[in-house]
Formats: C-alpha cells, structure tokens, sequence
C-alpha cells in the first residue's frame, strides 16, 4: 500500500463520496478509505435528502439512486401530552422533476453512491481504520491504516470521517465537544405495509411526508423529533443536546419509546414491525464550533468540519456540497501543485462564501439561546395548545372575551414583559 | 411487534464483535468515588455501561459507536477508539 495518490479521503459518506467522486471524475487518483463493512454500515441519518446539491453531482440521480419517497408535505407539531398543533404544507410540485427532497436509507444509498465513485476510477478499500495522518514539516503527507504496512501517501487528505472526528481532533484543529454542541438522537426503522402507510399519511404510492415534532416529543427538552415515511417502512427518532440528556437524566432510549407510546403518535405505529434501532451523533455546534477546514496538505468537510444546521434538518446536503468545493479546490491546487495551506485555503473561502457557512451564521445563537432559556419548549408548547384548546373549543364564551382570556392566561403565566422579552429573544436567535 | 426495552432494541442490529474492547474505562476508582451519577449508565443509548458496585462492566459488543461516552463522561474517564476495521456495529437500513 505505499503507493502515492494524488488524494486520500478517508469515509465513505456522503461528503467524502462527493469529494472522492469530483476528484476522481476530474481525472485525479483517489483513494477512499471506510471503516465498515460497507459505505453506510456505521452511517446514520434521520432520512432526508435534499435533491439540489446532489443533483450538482449526479445529475438526475433520482432515477437510479436508491430513494425511499419524495416528500411532499412537511408537517410540524408542537406536542402537548394529549394535543397538538400542527402547521405545514403539502404541494404536489415537490412530487415532480426535479423534486426538493427524498426520504432515503443511508446503508442502501451511501452503497450506492460510492459504487458511483467507483466508476469514476476511485479505488475504494473498506474495513479499514485510519489511525492517524502522517504529518512531515508541519505538513500532511498520508495517513496510517490498522492493515499490516498501512501507510498510504497523497499531495492532499481530505477527512469525511464524521462527527467524532478523531483525525481532525489529532491535529489539533478543534478540540473534544462539549455535551451542548452535539445532538445524541437514536431511531426506529419500523416496516409496516405500504397501503397503511399511504392511508395513515394520506399519501400516494410515490409520495412522502415528513413531521418534525417538538415538545412533549423530548419531554419539554431541547431538541426534536421526527417521522419519516420511507416506502414500506417507516422512521421514527428523537434527539436531543447531549448536555440535555445529561441534565434531565433521561435514557435515550426510554424517550424514543416513549415518543413511539405517545397517544398522539401510537396510531401511526399500529402494527408496525421494528426492524433496525439506530444511535448517532449530530454536530450542531453550528457556526462557532465549526474547526479550520483547510491545513497543510488537508481538508475537513461535512460533520467532521460541523456542517450541519440544525435548524432546518440540513447535513448530508452541506456534506455533499462542501465534498465537492473541497474537491474543487484540490483540483485547482493540482494545476498549480502547491497544496499548502494557503493554496487550499481557497476551499474555506467557497465554504464562507456559500449558502452552508451563511446559514450557519445566520443562526449562530439559535442553540445556545434555546439552551439557556428551556421555556420556549417547555412552557411556549403547552401554552400554544391551551390556547388553541380554548379558542376551539364552542362554549357559548364570545370570540372576543376568548382571546382576552388566552392573552391574560399566558402574560399572567409568565407576566407581559417576560413575554416579550422571549419572543424578542427567539426573533433574535433566528432572524 | 415494535420493541419496547433496549435488550429487544439492540437484538435488532447485526454486530462484528472484535475480541478486544475499544472502549476503555481509565480509572475505575474515578466511576466509584467522583462520580455519584454514573451517567453513561444512563445516557448511553445501548447500555453499554453497567455499574456493577465497584466497577464500570462495558459491554462494548453492543455498542454504536457513537461518540456520546467520550464527551458526556464529566472526568474524560474514557477512552474511545474505532473498533478494528470491518468490526463493530454494522448498520443495514438507516
């Protein structure tokens, strides 16, 4: 294996195959490197795909990917205990080309996607471990595998290996998280039939729904849940801040079942068979914990450099989009063959200069504002569903005397100027 | 059925146990006398440790190689590695 590439990606996710696949494409020899069995087999990922920034890499990819659904409603809940309010929308233009998202399962999609790279002329080795990168003069020159003489060599490493990103942290570009900067969710792959999932969900054969759920869904804690319909099956998951778990004390999984129990949520489940339960890690740091990107010799993308709003449910689409940026830049870096710092630093320039790193600061204080002040889903939830319940409810009270009465019952809850000062609070996080 | 207790979650995923654990507790007297909560027990989402009066047992057989251990641990009590190349965890749907 002493043989020197051109590049060295190390994962076979969705940001290292876009890297792995640009450069490759591009004429450059790629060595990609997993550690499981196959592409996808420690990948986890709630389901959703955006069409745009991976159709920037295989155009029309939706007619030969492996794809659940094309989702065309996206439901959101605030959960109480025994209620919800819903709000969403459903259009029928997201179920035709070019489509905005897909539900998908990653071990089937990730398989395939490498396969894609391979064509491309990607040699791709799995079942294999990188342990460190080999640095020389300040510079990363390969990397070290757990095979017997695993050393490989390359002008360029690029790491996709994921949120824990132990290669990133060698080197020192960010250091060990803190519990509140990663989101530990867990989920269910439930089989059910495909005409109780249409059904259940109003939904034709080649269409999909997604609802995010927030609330009673984490027990009041910061995070999310989610249902995704996939075509026979169906995936349910709940995350929170790892710091939040901590704090509440809470067993992931007990929460997860919990969700799954929920009076609102169990008809949805009737019958289903679990198939698969899936534990991961999301980085949602966002933009403060986001490490340098770009180093002697390397490159950081997708969860290993944070990529991830998770504000909007958006990773795999930063991963892919920031694969390929830093696949760009390797390939310009070639033609000058200086892969210095500053000559690769043009890849942290396409990441600021793009939607992913714009989002990111955009919502820079989302996190820790909803951290540090719980109220939104503990006390904001219950009270939009008392008040919905109230207004809703015919009792003979005028509509007018109805909605002084739910304006006194939530100023006198929290009192008027705190009120105020949350919701310009919240309108400040994410403005 | 759907599952209901973490031993019928974990039943379901395919596992390649490597002989030799990649999850190491540094320091069991730190899990005994700093540690009242023992909270990876806790939050680990495959139960992976087991408090067992005076040492942390690590069923790292069944873990998902999820990272939360290593960051959650409040006395960076443990060491965290891939498991060897092929092994671990291998996911077949999501």
């Amino acid at each position: 294996m002493s043989e020197k590439f051109d590049v060295i990606v190390v994962g076979a996710g969705p940001a290292g195959t876009s890297c792995a696949y640009t450069c490759a494409k591009n004429g450059l020899k790629v060595l990609q490197i997993e550690r499981g069995e196959y592409p996808g087999s420690k990948n986890v990922m709630g389901g959703v795909l955006y069409r745009q920034q991976m159709e920037e890499i295989i155009p029309e990819f939706w007619k030969e990917a492996p794809l659940e659904r094309p989702v065309v409603e996206q439901r959101f809940w605030m959960m109480d205990k025994e209620s919800v309010v819903t709000f969403g929308y459903k259009g029928l233009e997201w179920g035709v080309e070019p489509y905005n998202n897909f539900t998908v399962l990653r071990a089937p999609f990730d398989q395939w996607f490498a396969k894609k790279g391979i064509e491309q002329g990607v040699l791709l080795i799995t079942e294999t471990v990188v342990l460190e990168c080999i640095v020389e003069n300040g510079k990363v020159i390969g990397v070290r595998t757990d095979r017997p003489d695993g050393e490989v060599y390359a002008d360029v490493v690029v790491l996709a290996d994921g949120v824990n990103s132990l290669l990133g942290k060698q080197l020192g570009y960010h250091n060990e998280f803190r519990p509140d900067e990663v989101a530990l969710t867990v989920m269910e792959v439930i089989n059910l039939p495909k005409e109780k999932i249409n059904d259940r969900f109003n939904l034709e054969d080649n269409q999909g729904c997604t609802i995010e759920l927030f609330g009673d869904s984490t027990k009041g804690n910061l995070g999310t849940a989610f249902i995704y319909t996939n075509k026979e099956s169906i995936n349910i998951g709940v995350g929170t801040t790892l710091s939040s778990m901590i704090k509440a004390k809470l067993k992931p999984y007990d929460l997860l079942d919990y969700l799954k129990t929920h009076s609102m949520i169990k008809p949805f489940l009737e019958g289903g068979e679990s198939a698969e339960y899936l534990a991961h890690l999301i980085p949602e740091g966002g933009f403060h914990s986001v490490p340098k990107v770009a180093g002697n010799g390397v490159l950081l993308v997708g969860d290993a450099a944070q990529l991830v709003n998770a504000i909007h449910r958006e990773g795999s689409n930063m991963a892919m989009a920031s694969g390929k940026m830093a696949a760009e830049t390797i390939v310009e870096a070639k033609s000058r063959n200086d892969f210095s710092e500053s000559s690769l630093n043009l890849y942290r320039e396409k990441l600021y200069d793009s939607f992913i790193i714009k989002d990111l600061e955009k919502y820079k204080d989302a996190a820790h504002t909803f951290e540090n002040h719980p109220q939104y889903f503990k006390d904001y939830v219950p009270m939009m569903n008392r008040a919905a319940s109230k207004f809703f409810t015919v009792d003979g009270t005028p509509k007018r005397e109805k909605q002084k009465q739910i304006m006194r019952s939530i100023t006198g809850e929290r009192g008027t100027l705190k009120v105020l000062q949350d919701m310009y609070r919240a309108w400040k996080a994410v403005k | 059925m759907s599952t209901k207790t973490i031993e019928e979650k974990q039943y379901l995923i395919r596992f390649k146990a490597d002989k030799k654990s990649h999850l190491t507790v540094l320091d069991h007297d730190v899990c005994m006398t700093q540690c009242p909560d023992k909270i990876c027990t806790i939050f680990c989402p495959a139960e992976v440790y087991k408090w067992e009066g005076l040492r942390m047992q690590v069923g790292y057989e069944g873990c998902h190689e999820c990272g939360s251990c290593r960051i959650g641990c409040p006395y960076q009590n443990i060491k965290w590695e891939y498991p060897k190349g092929g092994h671990g965890i291998v996911f077949r749907l999501a």
